[in-house]
């Protein structure tokens, strides 16, 4: 898709110069979600670690997964909180948890009217938005609500 | 084991003195930061009829700019035996300064500390405001992009999930907001002086994040604060009544740092774990508390942490968070009773911690008759947290 669901300027995500979250940065792009799951004991985490936190293995590994979760919480902002966003607001915020993952989260804003009513524990969908022409160029995971 | 006498703070250590420079909204000081830093720590000084110079520890927190060596030179203190800071952004990690330097001193690393915070955002950035870089990665990447960048954003996720869970209604987080203003009133060194609140002014202020309105979020401001800390066996030997240390514990809930808003509970202030280390070193419950200053960095939070250190169940918000019940003198819990954060100044709680001695002292503009026991919650739902509770020698 060629528009995005808040203005640009906003700050452009990249991997850490270490590479941690590199996987899933690079994942986006070509419209997949990759997320932790140790090698050694299968648990899943998020957002990414050197180490898994339940054996403490480094073989923390990743799998793709199908990112339909639901809305754990969320928020509506109004106040801008960068140059960007003056003049834009409101906008809506998620956090959507995938129970047959373990529970992980991620945060994405929800498409659609901002003065929508949101449920916590409604089903939500990926929307993978590109920003081809930044420098660098990203994605971002949105959601909508599934229907 | 932790009630073992040894192994506790309990009544070991006092704070003797209480100091602050004049409290301005941000941006509005006229001196420089560490100038500030200075003015407290001898206001305190005076307060407790000490010398400078005899200060020989400094602790502080939330990654302060002032460098104790600095402080310590210009002090002319004759010598530096401890420098400390408490990890942790915002205000979580206040009543952990107080117990660092309680530690020091018990464990005999120092004599007399003093703990302070100094904030001058003209000269320095704003909390409130993203920072603007052209890119960001790690834990930011994940959240800055989407428009989640202010501490209200991070931790109105956090209420909203509280309040859902718990049927909470915004007249809970009201009552707090109103509490902090209605006591900032009676105190003329309060921001908010002369600024009163009413529930209608609260309805009609504009949203900053729902579920947070304007006055649900502190100010900034500039100023400074200090506490000077002694021994037990030495607190009588300055000018007030001492305020005895009975418990202090810092820490975080299970996996609090998860990257991403991963952390398991949630809807929380952080304290779930840390409150029962805090209550079996203090030796008491929470329905023997008299007065209690809790941070507000946001109203949810104070509620999360009311909460969290037992002061009401989570199905009870909407009943126990009223405005007659935080209300000094005769409310059931008079809680913020200089102001706040919201109302007095945002010194990141320091400004608490000397309202509580106060309390305990009978020096407050909103004083609660007989106070024995005076407790303070810094900073919620960041972490580490911290929490302490105060005493009058009739605890010890």
């Amino acid at each position: 898709m060629s528009t995005s669901y808040l203005p640009a300027g906003l700050p452009i995500p990249v991997p850490e110069v270490d590479g941690l979250s590199t996987q899933y940065w690079e994942g986006l792009k070509k419209n997949e979600v990759w997320v932790q799951r140790c090698k050694d004991c299968r648990t899943w985490q998020w957002g990414p670690e050197w180490m898994c936190h339940a054996c403490n293995s480094f073989d923390t590994g990743w799998e793709k997964i199908e990112a339909h979760g639901r809305i754990y919480s969320w928020e509506r902002p109004w106040h801008p909180v960068h140059p960007a966003l003056k003049g834009h607001g409101p906008y809506l915020i998620v956090l959507v948890e995938f129970p047959q993952y373990g529970n992980i989260r991620m945060i994405g804003n929800l498409l659609g009217d901002p003065h929508q009513t949101v449920e916590i524990g409604g089903k939500v969908s990926p929307v993978f938005e590109h920003h081809e022409d930044a420098t660098p160029p990203f994605t971002l995971l949105q959601w909508t609500i599934e229907t | 084991m932790a009630t073992d006498s040894n192994r506790s703070l309990r009544g070991k250590v006092a704070i003797v003195g209480v100091g602050e420079t004049p409290y301005y909204k941000h941006g509005m000081s006229p001196h420089s930061e560490f100038k500030l830093a200075l003015m407290a720590i001898v206001a305190a000084c005076r307060d407790a009829g000490l010398d400078p110079h005899d200060i020989d520890g400094i602790a502080s927190y939330s990654n302060d700019r002032n460098d104790p060596s600095r402080l310590s030179a210009a002090l002319g203190m004759k010598e530096l035996r401890f420098a400390n800071m408490q990890w942790g952004g915002g205000g979580g990690g206040g009543a952990a300064a107080v117990g660092n330097a309680a530690a020091a001193i018990a464990g005999g690393l120092s004599d007399v500390v003093v703990v302070f915070r100094a904030l001058a955002q003209g000269q320095f950035a704003r909390f409130g405001v993203g920072a603007a870089t052209p890119t960001t990665a790690g834990d930011a990447a994940f959240q800055s992009p989407y428009g989640l960048m202010s501490p209200a954003q991070k931790f109105a996720m956090k209420t909203m999930r509280f309040m859902h869970d718990h049927g909470v209604g915004q007249e809970a987080l009201r009552a707090i907001a109103m509490a902090s203003y209605a006591h900032a009133q009676k105190n003329p060194r309060a921001v908010m002086y002369g600024r009163p609140l009413d529930e209608a002014a609260y309805d009609a202020s504009r949203w900053i994040v729902e579920p947070f309105h304007l006055f649900d979020c502190c100010q900034e401001n500039d100023g400074a604060a200090a506490l000077i800390i002694v021994s037990a066996d030495r607190a009588k030997d300055f000018a007030h009544k001492p305020s005895y240390l009975l418990g202090a514990q810092g820490g975080s809930d299970y996996r609090a740092g998860a990257p991403a808003h991963n952390v398991p509970n949630y809807g929380s202030s952080t304290f779930a774990s840390v409150v029962p280390h805090l209550y079996r070193m203090a030796g008491i419950k929470p329905s023997e508390v008299d007065v209690l200053q809790n941070y507000e960095n946001f109203t949810g939070g104070v509620l999360m942490s009311l909460v969290e250190h037992g002061f009401c169940a989570p199905d009870e918000c909407n009943e126990f968070s009223t405005l007659e019940n935080f209300m000094a003198p005769t409310g059931r819990l008079p809680m913020n009773t200089s102001g706040g954060n919201l109302a007095e100044c945002y010194m990141h709680g320091l400004e608490l911690q000397i309202e509580a001695v106060r309390q305990l002292r009978g020096d407050s503009t909103a004083q609660v008759p007989k106070v024995d026991i005076s407790m303070v919650i810094a900073g919620p739902m960041v972490t580490p947290v911290s929490s302490m509770i105060l005493g009058s020698e009739a605890t010890l």
